[in-house]
């Protein structure tokens, strides 16, 4: 596998013994925009979690690698210091502790993969008026910066705060998980805007959405589509496109058999 | 991993060596006349040495509470007097590579880690403070230690001097009342607000307070003071007894904050008797944090005597290996329109014990009162244990109560997010244990704020995985 790449092979994922994903592959490579869609409940935050390495998901079976090396073993903090971000769907609070201060030991760490608790941070100065550039970016106020991380942010405060968090961690790949919803429209346009000068072209985007305005900024190179735990449909832009007009329900009568498999774990989950 | 659980804790059990040239040669034991000769020793008037000697026979005469935490102790094998100055002393050398490591740690300036270390018997707190207590004199500021207090400002002392906390209150506070050395007087003139924390500066003097200090804060009419006392440091001490007694006056319309941060060396038993009445419109605020000792037994109290007045408590108690915390907070209100907040956080570790015990009262007549509490415990593991024990009672109805409390475990959740973005397992706990006690924190001086959050850290070594 050629350097700069993300790849996910034969990924089977369980959660809590019961099978979500069923055997993912995916490339991306730096640079790339990819879009990843399908319905609710289809396994696209899974496999963002599993690429990032929660501990309730469950690789049985399959690998990742990032720049052909394989990574399904590694902690999540390893993770992040090799370049791996995912802007979470549902960011959890964390009273008390202060996003900046937060941000200044991930920086550090992220900046610094060899770096172990307790030692140096990032100077201060420095850090400050990075996150000051890339807040007035956001058009974020400063003050935001002292608030407690994700803790009564508004939905769309959170999902701000996502995108500060990748712009100051800089990563090879981002995992963008339907970081446009709960945003206003004034909002959506401006996050896609800056995702797309963020990431542009310098990182590879995974980007998880059911909405058509984060793609026109950010225009997908390859359009995935999930259903009962597989990807059944790869294109390209005009794939999303038609989605967006069409829905899933023509994909289901094509795909009857992930269309089952997308009943029967909707099933299970009401027992 | 489990070895490196607790530095401090380690650390705690070393002897320190003892140079016999300077050891006091007091007699151990509690009698009438080691009480007498205490009292002898310091040159007090007779009411003192009279009020040393009722307490004693008040002290003989109680029992030994039974709630709280075990207390084993022999009354009759501890040394109750040690002149200051002739405390033991030993060098800096001598000292267990830990502990110094410890204060290096913690960021403790050099000059100060040799007297927390007890190298220094005193420290030259004279010299670089001595403009700031002229300016404190100019404005009829009194701050001395107690033992002058008595000598120098007799009146005074003696109007108030037990009037919060009488030696028939409890064993702890009569054993104090018998036996007490050292500790803090505090008088600020109506009007006079001293705008800067009295202690944080002298807070060299903290590791020097003995055994069974006595403090008396007198705030008047309209005035305010912010008081600090102890560091976060680990306090060594060669007796297994601390029994101290704060009392606080908040008159008309003063203001009180009393900090005091402490980190008991893990023999301690800590049993600590600390009093505010607060007059019309008066507030006062009890900020508590404690770390370490074997047993700690304390509950910073409010008694609200006139409308208008207010308390507010935080305390924060942090419990590991083979430590027990019994916090809480008092809260008495005798007066309407009175209001007060308690608020508790409580961290157990590697198997250690931290109880919430806190009382709520509303007198008779007390109307309109309003009272809030929230005490929230996080249990780092399942060998580590945390109780919560309430106590309300309501004399009166018109009043407003809320009692909330949470246990609560770190968050699966909280720790994938942070390491999601990089910090390992043990530093995204420090973080969220940091967090859980940031409104503590946030009340604390600067350099208190950072050597807290450092010694969270040091606290949480090697506690994960
Ligand atoms: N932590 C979990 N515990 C239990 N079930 C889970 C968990 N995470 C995911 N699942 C289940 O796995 C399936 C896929 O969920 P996932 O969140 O990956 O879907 P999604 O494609 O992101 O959906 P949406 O578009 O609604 O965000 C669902 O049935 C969901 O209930
Ligand atoms: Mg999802």
């Amino acid at each position: 596998m050629s350097p700069e790449t993300l790849s996910v092979i034969d990924l089977h994922v369980s959660v809590e013994g019961k099978p979500i994903l069923k055997g993912v592959n995916l490339t991306i490579r730096r640079g790339e925009i990819h879009a990843l869609m399908g319905p609710n409940g289809s396994g696209k935050t899974t496999l963002g979690l599993a690429i990032m390495g929660h501990p309730r998901y469950e690789i049985t079976r399959g690998r990742i690698e990032l720049d052909g090396e394989d990574i399904t073993q590694l902690e999540p903090h390893e993770r992040a210091r090799r370049g791996l971000f995912m802007a979470f769907q549902r960011p959890v609070a964390i009273p008390g502790v202060r996003l900046a201060d937060f941000l200044r030991h991930a920086v550090s760490n992220v900046r610094n993969p060899a770096r172990k608790e307790g030692e140096e941070l990032i100077p201060m100065r420095e850090f400050r008026k990075e996150l000051k550039e890339k807040m007035d970016l956001l058009r974020m106020d400063a003050e935001f910066a002292r608030r407690y991380v994700n803790d009564g942010f508004s939905g769309g405060e959170m999902k701000r705060a996502e995108i500060l968090q990748m712009a100051m961690l800089r990563p090879k790949f981002a995992i963008l998980d339907e970081t446009d919803s709960g945003l206003d429209v004034d909002a959506v346009r401006l996050a896609s805007q800056s995702i797309a000068e963020i990431g542009g072209r310098q990182m590879g985007l995974l980007i998880i959405t059911h909405h058509e305005r984060l793609l026109e900024h950010n225009p997908p190179d390859v359009t995935h589509v999930l259903l009962g735990g597989r990807i059944v449909e790869t294109g390209g832009p005009e794939l999303a496109e038609r989605l967006h007009r069409e829905g899933y329900d023509q994909l289901r009568q094509k795909y009857p058999e992930a269309a089952a498999e997308e009943a029967a774990l909707a099933g299970q989950g009401k027992q | 991993m489990a070895e490196k659980v607790d530095v401090i804790g380690e650390i705690n059990k070393y002897d320190f060596r003892v140079d016999e040239r300077y050891v006091f040669k007091a007699q151990k034991g509690l009698n009438r006349d080691i009480v007498a000769e205490i009292s002898a020793m310091k040159n007090e008037p007779q009411w003192m040495r009279d009020f040393r000697l009722k307490a004693l026979e008040i002290f003989e005469s109680k029992p030994m509470p039974t709630w709280g935490g075990n207390i084993d102790i022999d009354f009759q094998d501890i040394y109750y007097y040690i002149k200051p100055t002739e405390r033991p002393g030993h060098s800096w050398e001598e000292l267990p590579e830990e502990i110094k490591k410890t204060f290096d740690r913690l960021g403790i300036p050099e000059a100060e880690k040799r007297f927390l270390a007890g190298v220094k018997a005193q420290y030259e707190s004279e010299v670089v403070y001595g403009s700031l207590r002229e300016d404190l004199a100019k404005r009829g500021v009194i701050f001395v230690d107690m033992d002058t207090a008595v000598r120098e400002y007799p009146d005074l002392v003696r109007q108030y001097f037990s009037t919060v906390i009488p030696p028939t209150d409890n064993k702890f506070a009569a054993l104090n009342s018998a036996v007490w050395s050292g500790g803090s007087f505090i008088y600020v003139p109506p009007g006079v607000n001293v705008e800067f924390p009295l202690q944080a500066y002298f807070r060299i003097n903290a590791a020097q307070m003995g055994q069974f200090e006595r403090t008396l804060i007198i705030v008047d009419e309209g005035a305010s003071c912010h008081y600090v006392e102890g560091c976060t440091a680990p306090m060594y001490s060669s007796e297994s007894l601390h029994a101290a007694v704060v009392e606080v006056i908040a008159k008309r319309g003063a203001r009180v904050r009393y900090t005091t941060i402490q980190n008991w060396a893990n023999n301690i038993y800590n049993l600590v008797t600390k009093r505010a009445v607060a007059y019309a419109d008066a507030l006062v605020e009890w900020v508590d944090g404690n770390l370490g000792s074997r047993l700690t037994m304390k509950y910073p109290a409010v008694y609200m005597l006139e409308p208008g007045a207010r308390a507010e408590i935080l305390s924060v108690a942090f419990a590991s290996r083979g430590q027990h915390q019994d916090a809480g907070a008092k809260v008495i209100h005798a007066a309407p329109h009175t209001s007060s907040r308690i608020v508790s956080k409580s961290i157990s570790k590697s198997g250690g014990r931290s109880s919430y015990r806190g009382l709520v009262k509303i007198e008779r007549g007390a109307k309109k009162s309003k009272s809030n509490v929230v005490c929230d415990a996080l249990i780092l593991d399942p060998q580590s244990r945390s109780d919560t024990y309430p106590y309300i009672e309501l004399e009166e109805q018109d009043v407003m109560i809320g009692h909330e409390a949470s246990v609560s475990k770190i968050g699966e959740e909280q720790l994938f997010y942070l390491c999601s973005r990089g910090l390992t397992e043990a530093e995204a706990s420090t973080m969220i244990v940091a967090g859980f006690i940031e409104p503590l924190v946030k009340e604390l001086p600067m350099e208190y704020a950072v050597e807290m959050n450092r010694l969270i850290a040091l606290q949480m070594e090697g506690s994960v995985g």
